[in-house]
């Protein structure tokens, strides 16, 4: 034993890890490995991008690949000057900012209080809150309520029904109950403040991180999901940016196949490269931001993971 | 108030409501929100599911349909589509599982022995953005990036001069089986790393130095120290996930499929969709839907009541 630890400090003391391993070539596999893995993130995105600012000719001709060939922006200037695409932008982004801002009310709503171990009545109300998270009533009763309810192709329906996500509110939850400490709270009850003073006061300043990661949940999930546009919905008025772009690039697809084993040419509804203008259009916003929200990602899903 | 004490194994001080009210009315005038929105927007749905015993018909309303009792499942279970459509679902998610389960654990074993911070630190955000995009970017640029004439693998696979004629990838539906199959793959790998890679920081240092200087390799080191470190993780999301083969995601289906391939894309999510929303087949529709809810409930209840005899943390 005291010759091991003999031992194991002689190695600490001389450099660790990296006295001890050399560069091998396990090194050099795994890094190529996770380089061509990374390759397969962008590269795609690198050769839309260079479609959607190159000349139809280029693309036709292929000879298109991660570098533009005769720069145009004509087919950006045609997304731009698509009233509908870009109407479709600005309707998505308000129906995700109330989306968000609903959402964070109403989740924060049930956190708090269920966060309180003193409080009466929590397991059946938590009952109550967690079950739809695993059990739906299904598409068709959810549309028939949605025709009663008088929410069906509204832009209601893009929002109400989805703004009280179980898993968020759990995260929230979990948060409150082992970050923030029961003491300050009682100090300031018996101080004489209100469950409302010291919500607003003490515990939301104290959980600002626990804010941001779960408005990033809710507006990103609300930014990229459509199926219930396309259930709920018909109004070309109430299209979100990301279902007009999955409806573009169907209906180009299919003009194709349609048009006899792809010959790849004319017959095309949709250009190649204003598809990849389209599909620019649409990711650029996520891309631009992606780097700065990524690690309030990282950690809401890790305080997600811990059981509450 | 009796059985209002939950637990009863210890003392409980015992708060009667008119107390609990006039202390806390203030967090359950707050609760009234969420319950009000379950109640409205979830929970007054549910009445809705005994429609898949009814031979519904929307002119006629609930009261004036015709009960038929499990008559509507006969149904369906006889109807070639939803066989289908039910196989298809089943089949497609086991891959899924197979296939898309162990690559995130490959993946956080390896960007765990990356010696260069900076290095792991840019490739883990580059592989997690696939995770950030809706699935009508990643299916249009698996278009932009697979046509067989104009996209960039077959022009390359030609250029090389490996093929002749370009792979209809997503136009011929084994090709399709493939490309769809590992596309959830390059889509999930990365971000599926970030528990792993949490459960990996939790391993004690130590017994990597002892096993270092009892000289054991890089490889002995991730199979004995590394992988047994993360078992109860791979385990836990292992039930997780086994609970979600009833599954079906309408945007993935679409946003990847197309005509050519109806045979393996026709899974629960489109037919429930084609019969409810386009046909006005609502009882079949929820007849269907029923049915993947509660199995998928009880796939969910099941892998809870597994995990925790394995000694997990269960998911309830």
């Amino acid at each position: 034993m005291a010759k091991k630890n003999k031992n194991n400090e002689v190695t600490v003391s001389s450099g660790g890890e990296h006295a001890v391993n050399k560069f091998r070539f396990s090194d050099f596999v795994m890094m190529a490995v996770i380089v061509i893995l990374c390759a397969s993130c962008v590269l795609p995105f690198i050769h839309v991008a260079a479609k959607s600012i190159s000349g139809n000719t280029a693309v036709m001709a292929k000879a298109v690949y991660f570098l533009p060939k005769d720069i145009t922006f004509d087919a950006f200037k045609r997304v731009f000057g698509d009233d509908s695409m870009t109407y479709s932008m600005v309707f998505s982004a308000g129906i995700t900012l109330i989306f968000t801002l609903l959402g964070m009310i109403v989740c924060t709503c049930a956190a708090y209080p269920l966060s309180k171990k003193r409080l009466k009545g929590k397991q059946v109300i938590t009952f109550l809150l967690m079950v739809p998270m695993y059990f739906g009533a299904g598409i068709i009763p959810s549309y028939l309520l949605y025709q009663d309810l008088h929410i069906l192709d509204t832009w209601w329906v893009l929002v109400l029904p989805l703004i009280y996500s179980p898993y968020n509110m759990l995260i929230m939850k979990n948060f409150f109950q082992n970050t923030i400490p029961d003491s300050l709270e009682e100090s300031a009850f018996l101080d004489g403040a209100s469950n409302f003073q010291i919500l607003w006061k003490i515990v939301l300043p104290l959980s600002k991180p626990i804010l941001a990661t779960l408005s990033l949940f809710y507006a990103v999930g609300r930014w990229n999901a459509y199926s219930d546009n396309m259930y709920y919905t018909r109004d070309n008025k109430l299209k979100m940016i990301q279902y007009k772009l999955y409806q573009l690039v169907a209906s180009a697809n299919e003009a194709q196949t349609a048009s006899l084993a792809d010959t790849g040419g004319a017959s095309q509804s949709v250009p190649e490269v204003l598809q990849a203008a389209s599909i620019m259009f649409v990711t650029v916003p996520i891309i631009i931001i992606y780097p700065f929200l990524q690690k309030y990602f990282v950690k809401g899903t890790m305080i997600g993971a811990v059981k509450g | 108030m009796g059985k209002a004490n939950s637990g009863g194994n210890k003392v409980i001080t015992k708060t009667s409501w008119k107390n609990a009210f006039k202390r806390d009315w203030q967090l359950y005038v707050m609760l009234l929100f969420p319950l009000i929105m379950v109640f409205v927007f979830s929970y007054a749905a549910y009445p809705g599911m005994r429609m898949a015993f009814m031979d519904y018909k929307p002119i006629k309303g609930y009261a004036g349909s015709d009960w038929v009792g499990f008559g509507m499942f006969k149904k369906i279970f006889s109807d070639p589509e939803f066989t289908k459509a039910l196989r298809n679902s089943i089949i497609f998610n086991l891959l899924d599982l197979l296939i898309g389960f162990p690559m995130p654990i490959i993946l956080a074993l390896i960007l765990n022995e990356l010696r260069y911070a900076r290095f792991k630190k840019v490739a883990q955000t580059i592989l997690y953005l696939p995770h950030f995009l809706s699935w009508a970017i990643v299916g249009s640029v698996a278009y932009t990036m697979f046509r067989p004439s104009t996209g960039l693998v077959n022009i390359a696979l030609m250029n090389a001069g490996l093929i002749e004629k370009g792979i209809p990838f997503m136009t011929e539906k084994w090709h399709w089986a493939v490309t769809y199959l590992l596309i959830n793959v390059w889509q999930t790998m990365g971000w599926g790393t970030i528990l792993y890679l949490a459960a990996i920081t939790g391993i004690s240092g130590e017994l990597y130095e002892a096993a270092m200087i009892d000289g054991a390799n890089r490889w002995k080191r991730m199979w004995y120290i590394t992988l047994p470190g993360i078992k109860s993780t791979v385990v836990t999301l292992l039930i997780m996930n086994l609970g979600k083969v009833m599954g079906s995601n309408l945007e993935r289906l679409t946003a990847l499929g197309n005509t050519q391939v109806t045979d393996f894309q026709f899974q629960l999510a489109i037919y429930i969709y084609n019969r409810g929303i386009s046909n006005g087949k609502f009882s079949q529709a929820t007849a269907a839907n029923l049915f993947q809810s509660l199995v998928g409930l009880a796939l969910v209840l099941l892998s809870d009541r597994i995990a925790k005899k394995l000694g997990e943390d269960g998911l309830l």
